[in-house]
């Protein structure tokens, strides 16, 4: 017994070490967001943040943009990994190496390259309004997060059966959207959803492309607030973390306890 | 008249013919089971009927109809698949239901149906059950159930057995009997397992390297062999190379020893020709090993594998060569290994075959 204790020490000065990475900035973060009166804790930055009415608009703009981002990103994605396991499987690397780019091409390079191409003098002048150049900014997240979501799908694709469930589909009558909407997507939620909520921590948070097309998301507000203030964006940061939080929360609610697909594939 | 007909069917993947004209007719109302090894082809003419692959030549006619270029999920044909293909996101009524809901079934003929299915195949109670909660055989029943359900024109079963254990195996094989007699469905079941062909079909159909080899009920195919591959392939098999003395009286010469083989009456003398047994027509004797027997063939026993109410004996006979012979387990006794015997069959026990070319 004593053996195991001693064999997993390591082990557990790894986990506390870790820890100890993660939280203390966090402690620090939040000790000094309750320090905005002097010398007593209050929640007076938590306030003032929260009082502001670009804080609710800021974030209530990023998070439609995210919903949208996920729809688009999901649409987009699961067929395509889908028709590449199903049907086009020596092209996957391709469409492999294509999703990761984003992570090597700086999200200013990308913006630089929308502005030329969608500016207001372009053949599809999708900066020209508001309301298009928010659909430019969604198809932009939509790219930052693709190396996310194709990743999430593709892992979900793999743990079932893709050939198998189709060809069933397709014996009992089945077409491509009853069976990409009511076999695959089900049997894929999971995956579906940890992309998603990746996808909703990146849009929230981000900040290049939202500040160079000039929207009012929560990533430029952030930044703002970070350059004039010294309290409130330490709150911030808590709040941010919070929502990320909670979003991991969600996903744990919606997959615990329902069939699906590890349980059911084998 | 038949019901469906394969035509000539021809498909190749790259380099390997899968297929290499495949002509087929089925009965209304037939159980008709591929049989064959692996790369044999009869996977891809089953895909070939169910619409999952195209063949390159040749066609498929369904009740008088073309359905080569018919897409899959207008074919009509529920599917039994040996991969688990089970809805995992559905419970096992929902998985039944699909193709009815598909077909848009009122819901009340739906709940008829699925009630019905559930006790054909016996699983009344797994009804609010997921797949991951049923056992491979019960997943297997259910598979067959959601396949019925849509009542196709033909059900195909793509070696659906091959992943359950021997027990649940023999008594699946014999439910998929009974369901497909009682109602009459046509159906194509491919497999690998000669005893699971034989126990089952109307007829079997043994395929090697892309094409057919012969065509038979279960007792023609294991009873008369048209080919050598048929006659190995299916049971076990004693062959031996001998020449016809007499087309007349039919009498072959085996290693100078003159044996009475029915089969070759009316073929010319000097013919060579392959003579196949069975090892339980074989009759064993003791002998001496002094003597060369008249009309059988001597050799010494080197094997015995226990097989339950047989003992299969390997003897050792001239030229290197093997014969098997299946005794009684309770006589096994009576030849021990190293014994000397000498093996008889009856002369209308045996089946000839031309020589393969080369």
């Amino acid at each position: 017994m004593g053996a195991v204790t001693r064999g997993r020490a390591p082990a557990w000065l790894v986990l506390l070490a870790g820890s100890l990475y993660f939280f203390i900035p966090l402690l620090g973060t939040f000790e000094f967001s309750l320090r905005y009166l002097r010398g007593k804790y209050s929640l007076e930055a938590y306030r003032i943040v929260l009082a502001d009415p670009r804080f609710g608009a800021t974030v209530t703009y990023s998070a439609i943009l995210a919903v949208a981002t996920i729809v688009m990103g999901v649409v987009l994605v699961v067929p395509t990994a889908y028709w590449i396991r199903l049907r086009l499987p020596r092209l996957r690397p391709v469409v492999e190496f294509i999703t990761l780019l984003p992570l090597v091409i700086p999200a200013i390079v990308i913006v630089f390259g929308y502005l030329r191409i969608y500016n207001s003098t372009s053949v599809l002048p999708l900066t020209g309004s508001e309301h298009t150049t928010d659909l430019l900014l969604m198809f932009g997240y939509v790219t930052l997060a693709l190396p996310y979501m194709y990743r999430a799908v593709d892992t979900g694709l793999r743990a079932i059966n893709v050939h198998t469930l189709t060809e069933a589909a397709q014996s009992l009558g089945g077409g491509w959207s009853t069976i990409l909407l009511r076999v695959i997507l089900p049997n894929v939620r999971t995956a579906v959803l940890s992309g998603a909520f990746l996808t909703f921590a990146i849009v929230i948070g981000e900040f290049t492309m939202a500040s160079l097309l000039d929207r009012p998301a929560f990533g430029p507000y952030l930044q703002l607030i970070g350059a004039n203030r010294a309290y409130e964006p330490a709150a911030l940061a808590i709040i941010s973390f919070a929502i990320t939080w909670a979003c991991m929360g969600l996903l744990q609610i919606f997959v615990r306890g329902t069939p699906g697909q590890m349980a059911g594939t084998h | 008249m038949a019901y469906l007909e394969l035509q000539g069917l021809q498909k190749s993947f790259g380099d390997v013919m899968a297929l290499r004209g495949v002509d087929l007719s089925v009965a209304r109302g037939e159980f008709l089971t591929l049989l064959g090894p692996s790369g044999c082809g009869k996977t891809t003419a089953l895909r070939i009927v169910a619409g999952f692959e195209s063949p390159d030549g040749g066609r498929v006619m369904l009740d008088g109809h073309d359905i080569t270029t018919v897409t899959p999920s207008r074919r009509d044909m529920g599917m039994v698949f040996q991969a688990y293909s089970l809805f995992p996101n559905m419970t096992a009524e929902q998985n039944v239901e699909f193709g009815l809901r598909i077909r848009r079934r009122p819901s009340a003929e739906r709940a008829r149906r699925v009630g019905e299915l559930f006790d054909l195949i016996g699983l009344p109670d797994a009804r609010k059950r997921y797949p991951h909660q049923l056992s491979g055989g019960q997943q297997q029943r259910l598979a067959l159930a959601r396949a019925l359900a849509i009542e196709p024109r033909v059900l195909l079963l793509d070696e659906p057995l091959s992943a359950l254990d021997a027990r649940v195996r023999v008594q699946l094989r014999e439910e998929i009997r009974r369901i497909q007699t009682n109602l009459g469905i046509t159906t194509l079941y491919v497999t690998h397992d000669q005893e699971e062909a034989m126990s089952i079909s109307d007829r079997v159909v043994v395929m090697s390297r892309g094409r057919i080899e012969q065509i038979g009920s279960p007792a023609d195919i294991y009873g008369s062999p048209t080919t050598p591959f048929v006659a190995e392939f299916v049971g076990t098999i004693n062959w031996f190379e001998a020449q016809v003395l007499d087309g007349g009286e039919g009498a072959v010469d085996y290693s100078g020893t003159r044996l009475r083989v029915d089969a070759v009456r009316g073929r010319a003398p000097g013919q060579r020709v392959v003579v196949v047994v069975r090892p339980e027509v074989l009759e064993l004797e003791r002998s001496n090993g002094e003597q060369r027997p008249t009309g059988a063939i001597s050799g010494r026993v080197i094997s015995h594998s226990f097989l339950g109410a047989v003992t299969r004996l390997k003897i050792s006979v001239e030229e290197g060569a093997a014969l098997i012979a299946d005794v009684g387990s309770v006589r096994a006794g009576a030849f021990p290994i190293g014994a000397q015997v000498v093996a008889r069959f009856a002369p209308d026990a045996a089946r000839v075959l031309n020589l393969p070319p080369g």
